[in-house]
């Protein structure tokens, strides 16, 4: 953010002097401006650095009465019991397979998807399947924890109709724990494949049509313009998403997750992620020390492989870098 | 990579194909056929679940308990939405709140995000990169949940005041960082003009720049709204079953995740749990929660992709 500001003209120059009455000049010319940032200042004040000191719970065993300076330190203790229970671990590794599962097949999906439709020549055609794609991202997920019910319980689902019909045997898929991961990734997919297309379907349309137009005199083929016209163009669009992402990918989608599983204990194996535990932690078992235990082991190692990532993507190409 | 808002432009323009003028190749013709049956195909896959629940809200719950859902109505009945309107207080109290929230938020945190978004652009205001990095380090790091909830439960005592989730659901960073993308492209002239004239730092951005934001405004407004009408979460956390009226889709959390929500929601009606049609009133329920939300797409599509266009890179 930062370096990119930098490098713009600066129309207006203000003389930078370090002592203190231009500072006090400054602040007096831009009072508006600060004013106007003042609301949006408070709220994250608020809500999310306020929260901060309360990530002190993690070190104690706190219980409501003494509150949360007052309970007693116990030191790691919040985190070996995690780290021996195993429970950690498997946190991690459902949170971050999911995610890169997520981000594999979804860049791929969407790509794909963004090169056909700019194949389809009927406008009309075109329109209308691109607002379908739209739809599944406008609804709640609540509404996706419906649609599963209605297609794969066990007495009234759809799947399972169609197995009786065609003479099969009713499936209980809600206590299959192997075949969830293709389940929930086939819901993230069903929600999120149309809207991400559109980024990389607006990248195809700014490319230049004289390379396609040069192209086509030199007869290539359809295949050779898409490995070597729009691909190519594609990449600075899926290296911005990837880094965007790889910072989220100790982060999970909580209300996709947990509207599908909810409180199916049999599935936790291959469906629990961070998110999912700590709302169950709070809301079931009133228990505050294990999950802000786990928040924070989550944001510190979300905030170290951003960092990582970040610092890898300077030395290799800083243009990418995301500050 | 400030070139989206270029980039979105030729994409109306480029529906007639250059190509088309030179002769289609045999690959040409195998990669459209190709295009046009996998678009399809997905274009369906997106549509199927919609057909399924609208088709099981119509259908007979007898029917349905022998036979299952399926993507046709099973019989033709409007007996799941008799029920939901027969005693509809506590649907229309949701709606009612649902809407207002949804409105008030909307606006509210547009105008702050628009606000926020021009003063951080602006190349002469000192504090910019301070209090943009003061914003973004929200996203590198947060509290996590716990923490966050036991502040707004039992510090800020919102717990049970639909403040908790009217106020969170305000803005985000992101929102932030995609409204300042936007007022980047507002020449700073425009702004010079009205400092020229003798206009305020606040009268320029009012009446200068914010009618120059339509898009980034339709575009974040759709986000917030969709936020603020698919919200169940902080209502699950802050909410609970402190307040008679909870927001549609918590409303139809609850209607789908336990039995007797579905009796409570039919307040008055005599019958007990097993009278009911429940499968098909959770269908109902589901349609009538979704609602209007689907169809405020095609109001904004014109600027949606160039939205979030803008919005996916750099910030």
């Amino acid at each position: 953010m930062a370096t990119q500001t930098i490098q713009r003209k600066d129309p207006s120059p203000v003389v930078r002097q370090p002592n203190r009455s231009s500072k006090l000049k400054q602040l007096g010319h831009s009072k508006a401006l600060i004013i106007m940032c003042l609301p949006a200042i408070a709220f994250f004040v608020i809500f999310s650095y306020c929260p901060l000191p309360g990530t002190w719970i993690a070190f104690t065993n706190y219980n409501f009465r003494d509150g949360i300076f007052g309970s007693p330190f116990v030191g790691l203790r919040n985190f070996e019991f995690l780290v021996k229970s195993g429970q950690l671990w498997l946190l991690t590794r459902n949170t971050l397979l999911y995610n890169l599962a997520f981000i594999v097949i979804g860049n791929i999906l969407q790509i794909a998807l963004a090169v056909m439709l700019n194949e389809i020549r009927a406008k009309y055609f075109k329109k209308i399947s691109q607002a379908i794609m739209f739809l599944p991202y406008f609804i709640s997920v609540v509404l996706i924890g419906v649609i599963a019910f209605n297609v794969l319980n066990y007495d009234t689902g759809a799947l399972n109709t169609l197995i009786k019909e065609t003479g099969g045997d009713p499936i209980k898929i809600y206590s299959m724990a192997g075949i969830w991961p293709i389940i929930i990734i086939i819901c993230q997919l069903w929600q999120s494949t149309g809207y991400g297309s559109i980024v990389y379907f607006a990248a195809i349309m700014g490319i230049d049509d004289s390379m396609f137009e040069a192209a086509a005199i030199d007869g290539a083929t359809a295949w050779q313009r898409i490995r070597y016209i729009i691909l190519p163009s594609l990449k600075p669009t899926f290296i911005i998403l990837l880094l965007f992402a790889m910072g989220g990918i100790m982060r999970g989608n909580f209300g996709l997750f947990w509207n599908l599983v909810g409180n199916n204990a049999t599935l936790f194996n291959t469906t629990d992620i961070i998110e999912t535990s700590v709302y169950r932690m709070i809301m079931s078992q009133n228990n505050f020390t294990s999950s802000t235990a786990v928040g924070l082991y989550q944001s510190l190692f979300g905030f170290a492989l951003v960092m990582t990532c970040n610092w890898i993507v300077r030395r290799i190409n800083s243009d990418y870098a995301l500050f | 990579m400030t070139l989206a808002t270029s980039q979105a432009k030729p994409a109306e323009k480029r529906t007639k194909p250059s190509a088309t003028k030179i002769k289609l190749d045999r690959s040409d013709i195998v990669l459209r056929g190709i295009s046009y049956f996998f678009v399809t195909l997905f274009t369906v896959f997106c549509a199927l679940p919609f057909v399924l629940i609208l088709s099981a809200s119509f259908s007979e719950e007898s029917r349905i308990m022998r036979d299952g859902f399926s993507l046709f109505p099973q019989g033709f009945t409007f007996t799941a939405y008799e029920y939901i309107f027969r005693y509809p207080r506590v649907i229309i109290g949701s709606y009612v709140v649902t809407i207002v929230m949804t409105a008030a938020g909307t606006a509210l945190g547009l105008f702050i995000i628009a606000m926020t978004g021009y003063a951080l652009q602006r190349r002469d205001f000192f504090l910019r990169n301070q209090i943009s990095f003061f914003i973004y380090f929200t996203t590198l790091f947060s509290a996590g949940l716990a923490p966050t909830y036991i502040w707004i439960a039992r510090y800020l005592n919102l717990r049970g005041s639909y403040l908790a989730v009217f106020l969170q659901l305000l803005m985000t960073p992101w929102l932030i960082i995609l409204m300042k993308n936007f007022a980047r492209s507002v020449p700073y002239e425009v702004i010079e003009s009205g400092k020229v004239d003798g206009a305020g730092d606040f009268r320029i951005f009012a009446q200068l720049v914010l009618p120059m934001l339509k898009p980034a405004l339709a575009t974040i407004g759709l986000f917030l709204a969709l936020g603020y009408w698919n919200e169940w979460y902080l209502s699950s956390l802050y909410l609970g079953s402190t307040v008679e009226f909870k927001p549609l889709q918590y409303y139809l959390y609850n209607i789908i995740n336990t039995a007797n929500a579905l009796k409570n929601s039919m307040a008055g009606a005599n019958v007990t749990i097993t009278q009911l049609p429940s499968n098909t009133l959770k269908m109902a329920s589901a349609v009538v929660a979704t609602g209007p939300i689907i169809f405020l797409y095609p109001f904004v599509q014109k600027y949606f992709v160039t939205g979030i266009t803008v919005g996916a890179v750099k910030g």
